[in-house]
């Protein structure tokens, strides 16, 4: 039992990491990755809506929209699955939007730091995906647990490691024509060969 | 007229305002090989010594060649046995001619062995030295900066782990990627985060799968196939191994069929001593990588498997298989792409360990992980040495705030 909720872990963090093997979240990914404070802080707000939006995500779609879920509420010829990006993004934007307030309140500089890119997680494409990655995998809710904060732990080291890089970059001569997008996105194509030890895992 | 005379008379057409200034960064690379630069430091603060980067880069190229004169004789050891197992005659073209004429087709003799090996690795490696050192002088004319003898260790070490066997354009290809998106893009040697050797060969490792793995390709031989260690490893385990002939003292010493310089652990022994003994290469990465291999494979080793042998093979095995000594030795210890504080190079070594086995173990797409294990750490080597840093300042805060 733990078992399998270890290698879904790993599988979630490593083999099918969301930033370096799916390339999803790739605008905060690439905009918020100057700095390793600032990385870390990010990641770890991505952490905790991914934990916290995949699961609501998937109790919605399990007592709401799959079909047949509204049995329950005596109407058990109803499929509302074609509400699911609408609602997913809904739970996602409501979730923010309260971290948001906590941070303004709690963490004033993290708040400061991350800027428009905190109300920007909302369509942050990375949290939207593991929605719809776990109502494609058929994920359970504590599955679902286990899944939303995996992904966001890969995504958070993902963009730790490329902060690493990008501020060692800083005293390198990189050609005009290449500083500041360019070389980034070179950097993350060549994160994403290195991670590509993993691809083939069978877990 | 002495050597050093010449030099300093040519020295001025090279120079900015000179006629030949676009070919400075030629220039510069070659006459600094038989004397240091006349220009001295001005300002303050400068180390001086005797050992720049370029007595350096070439004390680690001299480091490889027992690996290299070795391979050669490997590939053409590997490659007659094969030739008499399938009753095969000559080669064909133009090697076939060069063996006619000084050598031969004799698996018992050392000196057609060697000439046979350095017929397929010299070409390997003049094609890396030339494309490779192409784009090198082209960069460093354009932009402005030296050809850095970061390239001549580059160069050799992307020769030494290529199999025998492979197409010339491939290698072009592979050093290419290698040298300008691994390296030159960043603005050269020291600038970049990953090695730029091994960039090259993980390009070629996924972008051309049947060249650069399989059991066909380790043998300079056309329609001769030999697994290497691993492979079988991957299949059966050690008795894989020992069935098919090969002891330990074997897989250490050499004479199994793998990439060009991966195959004699024992020569790679050599080049280690001289790297540890320079104090070139740092011994506390491979300290680690060392230390990394040995728990995880003997955890996994306890643990155990009833489906994947590659559970069983003990740490002293893995030691002399595939390329794990060849990358701790000569890859992992790259001072740009490695971590830079002293515990951060005890981590980064004990991640490169542990990635290895993990990848030769629980990953069967791959039967080899010490390319990818590196690569994996180097993305990590800034992250760990950001947090290496952060926890010393946080230490010395606290002893002496008030």
């Amino acid at each position: 039992m733990i078992e399998h909720y270890l290698s879904l872990f790993i599988k979630a963090v490593f083999v099918e990491n969301m930033a370096l093997a799916f390339f999803l979240g790739m605008c905060t990914f690439i905009a918020i990755s100057k700095k390793i404070s600032t990385a870390i802080g990010l990641g770890i707000a991505v952490i905790v809506v991914l934990t916290l939006t995949t699961p609501l995500n998937n109790l919605m779609y399990q007592f709401l929209l799959q079909d047949g879920a509204l049995a329950w509420a005596g109407l058990p010829d109803v499929d509302l699955s074609f509400l699911g990006y609408l609602s997913y993004i809904g739970v996602i934007a409501a979730v923010v939007q309260i971290l948001e307030m906590t941070l303004d309140r709690y963490v004033p500089a993290l708040y400061n730091a991350l800027g428009v890119f905190l109300p920007l997680i909302t369509v942050n494409c990375a949290i939207l995906g593991a929605a719809l990655f776990m109502v494609e995998r058929d994920y359970n809710f504590p599955e679902s647990v286990m899944y939303g904060f995996g992904a966001g732990a890969g995504w958070a080291l993902a963009i730790i490691a490329l902060a690493g890089i990008r501020e060692k970059l800083k005293y390198s001569d990189i050609p005009h024509g290449l500083r500041g997008l360019g070389i980034t996105f070179i950097t993350v194509g060549l994160m994403s060969l290195g991670f590509m030890s993993f691809s083939g895992v069978q877990l | 007229m002495g050597l050093k005379e010449i030099i300093e008379k040519l020295d001025p057409q090279f120079e900015k305002g000179g006629p030949y200034e676009k070919w400075y960064a030629l220039w510069e690379a070659v006459s600094t090989i038989f004397y240091s630069p006349g220009k001295a430091t001005t300002s303050a603060a400068h180390v001086r010594d005797g050992i720049d980067l370029k007595r350096m880069m070439i004390t680690v190229w001299l480091a490889t060649f027992p690996v290299m004169f070795f391979g050669m004789y490997n590939v053409g050891l590997n490659a007659l046995t094969g030739m008499e197992v399938l009753g095969i005659e000559g080669l064909p073209g133009w090697r076939g001619m060069i063996i006619n004429l000084i050598s031969g087709y004799n698996a018992a003799n050392l000196w057609h062995c060697f000439i046979y090996g350095a017929l397929f690795f010299v070409p390997i490696y003049a094609v890396t030295f030339l494309v490779g050192g192409f784009w090198e002088v082209l960069f460093a004319a354009v932009r402005g900066h030296e050809v850095h003898e970061g390239f001549f260790v580059t160069s050799v070490l992307f020769a030494l782990i290529l199999p025998p066997s492979i197409p010339l354009w491939q290698v072009a290809l592979g050093i290419t990627f290698g040298v300008v998106i691994g390296k030159e893009v960043f603005g050269g040697t020291g600038k970049n985060f990953l090695n730029p050797a091994l960039t090259g060969r993980a390009f070629l490792f996924f972008a051309y799968p049947a060249q650069m793995s399989g059991d066909a390709v380790w043998v300079a031989l056309d329609g001769f196939s030999g697994a290497t260690a691993l492979s079988l490893a991957a299949s059966g385990g050690v008795e894989a191994i020992t069935r098919a002939g090969i002891e330990w003292q074997q897989a250490f010493i050499g004479g199994v069929a793998g990439s060009i310089g991966e195959t004699s652990t024992l020569m790679i022994l050599f080049g280690m001593v001289v790297l540890l003994f320079t104090k070139i290469a740092s011994w506390r990465i491979m300290a680690g990588v060392t230390l990394g291999m040995v728990v995880t494979a003997t955890l996994l080793n306890l643990i155990g498997s009833d489906t994947n042998p590659m559970f069983s093979v003990p740490a002293h095995w893995h030691f002399v298989l595939g390329g794990f000594a060849f990358g701790m030795v000569f890859m992992a210890t790259d001072p740009v792409s490695a971590s830079m504080t002293n515990t951060g190079k005890w981590i980064f070594g004990l991640l490169i360990g542990f990635m290895v086995i993990l990848i030769r173990v629980i990953n069967p797409a791959f039967p080899e992980g010490m390319m990818l294990a590196i690569l994996f750490a180097n993305l990590f080597a800034p992250m760990i040495d950001h947090f290496v840093m952060q926890a010393n300042i946080r230490r010395r805060k606290a002893r002496t705030s008030v």
